[in-house]
């Protein structure tokens, strides 16, 4: 009987690590572009994580003597209208689109997992009703209802975060019901009912680990979405406040007010911005085509162009 | 569709009317000093504008007949009707949205096709990766990139100030071209990866095989049999993007100062006119409702295979 429940442990342990070395092996030896946009994600996390270490200057370090000083060798990206050292600002910025990236998509994941789970799973009249709200809420354009529920709650960092991850979530149970859907025909969760498990263990044991493959690639778009909705947000006034630095928040305001005297105060922000959410999008694309069968080239391959080959030959 | 509308004016109301008391101060504050009015009668005015002062489910209810009748309320600032404030605005977001959906088909189509139809070369790849890029890169820095450069480079900058299409069609029209490409792009993405999907998909059936061997040249095949196919269910993918759409254009209207509906709802976030809020997100959910229920109609005439009891 340990024997046993020993095992069941290791299997446990084993199974989901062995899943994403599998998926990591994939990624770099199928993936080049993938594995660029890995790296990207990789190093917005170190900088995130090091922002005090790596940043020369303190995100709000005011030195009014480098006013709009263009790029130089003390401020190597230039300095802002109150004289920061934007490369600090960067590397700070890169520390809040590591906490909306992150914290965002997983509340996406979340409550996209759970809504959908329950939706798909029972089915039935819980599922109608459910699937109305969630109906009613994909025709709410994004960011018309982000702007108005921000408007509501006020801005800041932890407002964001839950306002972008729980209407991102909601669109995102669809996924999840179809996948869970698809999977509770499968014999074993027949299987599993028979031999008496409740319902909760079924969803727990037996249906949550194989949505495994959209839960990451629900992940990986959020993250890029998150990050690219908390600078529209900021951008429009309604996201971070400052001085905080959000990289979206240092393109509005004074970026937009000063861009034609120190254009690089709006031009580095924004590239941080677009390059890291291509690393993302790149990773998540690279995931989705691993993952997702579908997709993945299905029977064959389209031959067109070689088939022609011969017959002009001829 | 009237339930799920329905659904939406609960969202929306009690989304927007759960406004916590302070910012009800601070509208009363900014209102009492700028009206001139004592902030109790202000108070008094604000709640009976925002028809707080009867309880929530008889001001839900009066809200709704109102909304059902074609009255929105009047906005608080300006007092004008809610419907008149969005339908003045309207014909601007249609235009962008309209030229940023041609730009985006326009983009996408054929990067979609060629990538499909050479897939695993390098122009598949390149146009894999121009998807990604185009969904990636932030509209609002784009936007102030292009308005900031070529004003440093060349002196150049696009007009920020509204030209309307009657007074000048080539003015306004030039005037929309920059923030509908850029709008465009965002979209093209999406578009782009679904066009090359499907043409995988189709240019794999027999149908294709069959033309080959009839011995029908690659052009007729692709554009004659494969994409009239292949492009059917991106019908649905741009019906979907109308959201995104609609969303987009907040920021390139803010950017490049086009007064349309997105400048509306930035405005009156601005000014917590929870009126036109409201407004606005119904108005617009119904437009992408009656939008996705066009889209499936005209994917049922498109494809015969699909019939609707």
């Amino acid at each position: 009987m340990a024997q046993t429940a020993e095992a069941a442990q290791a299997i446990k342990e084993e199974k989901p690590r062995a899943f994403l070395v599998d998926l990591f092996v994939r990624l770099v030896r199928e993936k080049p572009l993938g594995t660029v946009g890995g790296v990207i994600v990789l190093v917005l996390l170190l900088v995130g994580i090091l922002a005090n270490v790596l940043a020369p200057f303190g995100y709000n370090e005011i030195h009014l003597a480098s006013r709009l000083c263009p790029p130089s060798g003390i401020n190597i990206l230039g300095a802002d209208n109150l004289g920061r050292d934007l490369l600090s600002r960067i590397i700070y910025g890169a520390r809040i689109s590591m906490y909306v990236g992150l914290g965002g998509a997983a509340l996406d994941v979340t409550v996209a997992t759970s809504i959908g789970i329950i939706s798909g799973f029972f089915g039935g009249k819980t599922d109608t009703v459910i699937q109305r709200f969630v109906d009613a809420f994909m025709c709410l354009p994004p960011l018309f209802f982000f702007l108005t529920i921000m408007a509501v709650v006020g801005p800041g960092l932890v407002q964001v975060i839950f306002v972008l991850g729980i209407a991102s979530g909601i669109p995102g149970a669809r996924v999840v019901r179809s996948a869970v859907i698809a999977i509770k025909e499968n014999v074993y969760v027949e299987a599993a009912r028979a031999i008496g498990a409740p319902s909760g263990r079924i969803l727990l044991r037996h249906i949550l680990p194989n949505i495994m493959a959209p839960v990451i690639i629900i992940f990986t778009v959020a993250m890029g979405a998150m990050i690219i909705n908390e600078a529209s947000l900021s951008f429009l006034g309604f996201g971070i406040p400052p001085p905080t630095p959000s990289w979206g928040g240092m393109l509005s305001e004074s970026g937009r007010r000063y861009m034609l005297l120190a254009p690089w105060m709006a031009l580095w922000p924004g590239l941080a911005l677009a390059i890291v959410v291509y690393g993302i999008n790149m990773l998540g694309d690279a995931l989705r085509d691993l993952l997702d069968p579908r997709l993945r080239g299905g029977l064959g391959r389209y031959e067109g162009a070689k088939i022609k080959k011969p017959k002009t030959a001829v | 569709m009237v339930p799920t509308l329905f659904l939406v004016t609960l969202l929306v109301f009690f989304s927007v009317r759960f406004i916590p008391g302070s910012v009800i101060d601070l509208m009363v504050a900014e209102m009492a000093t700028e009206s001139g009015l004592g902030s109790e009668l202000t108070a008094e005015y604000v709640k009976k504008a925002l028809g707080l002062d009867v309880p929530v489910y008889v001001q839900y209810w009066n809200w709704l007949v109102n909304a059902a009748t074609g009255d929105l309320g009047n906005s608080l600032w300006t007092g004008r009707p809610v419907t008149q404030e969005i339908f003045s605005r309207i014909p601007v977001s249609l235009e962008l949205g309209i030229l940023a959906m041609i730009t985006a088909l326009l983009i996408a189509i054929p990067i979609g096709v060629l990538s499909a139809i050479r897939q695993d070369s390098a122009a598949d790849y390149f146009g894999r990766t121009l998807a990604i890029l185009f969904i990636s890169l932030p509209s609002f820095w784009i936007g102030t990139m292009v308005i900031v450069y070529p004003s440093i480079w060349w002196n150049w900058s696009p007009s920020m100030e509204y030209i309307q299409f009657f007074d000048d069609p080539g003015g306004n029209l030039f005037q929309f071209i920059i923030p509908a490409v850029i709008l465009g792009m965002v979209l093209s993405g999406g578009t782009m990866r679904m066009t090359r999907t499907m043409m995988l998909e189709v240019l794999r059936q027999d149908y294709i095989r069959t033309a080959w061997s009839k011995g029908l040249g690659e052009r007729t095949i692709i554009m004659r049999h494969a994409m009239k196919n292949a492009l059917i269910p991106v019908v649905t993918i741009v019906g979907m993007q109308i959201p995104l759409l609609i969303g987009g254009a907040v920021i390139t209207e803010q950017i490049f100062c086009l007064p349309g509906v997105g400048r509306l709802v930035v405005e009156a976030v601005n000014k917590r006119d929870y009126v036109i809020i409201s407004g606005i997100n119904v108005v617009l959910a119904s437009v992408i409702l009656v939008v996705n229920l066009l889209v499936d109609l005209t994917y049922a005439y498109l494809d015969p295979r699909v019939h609707y009891k």
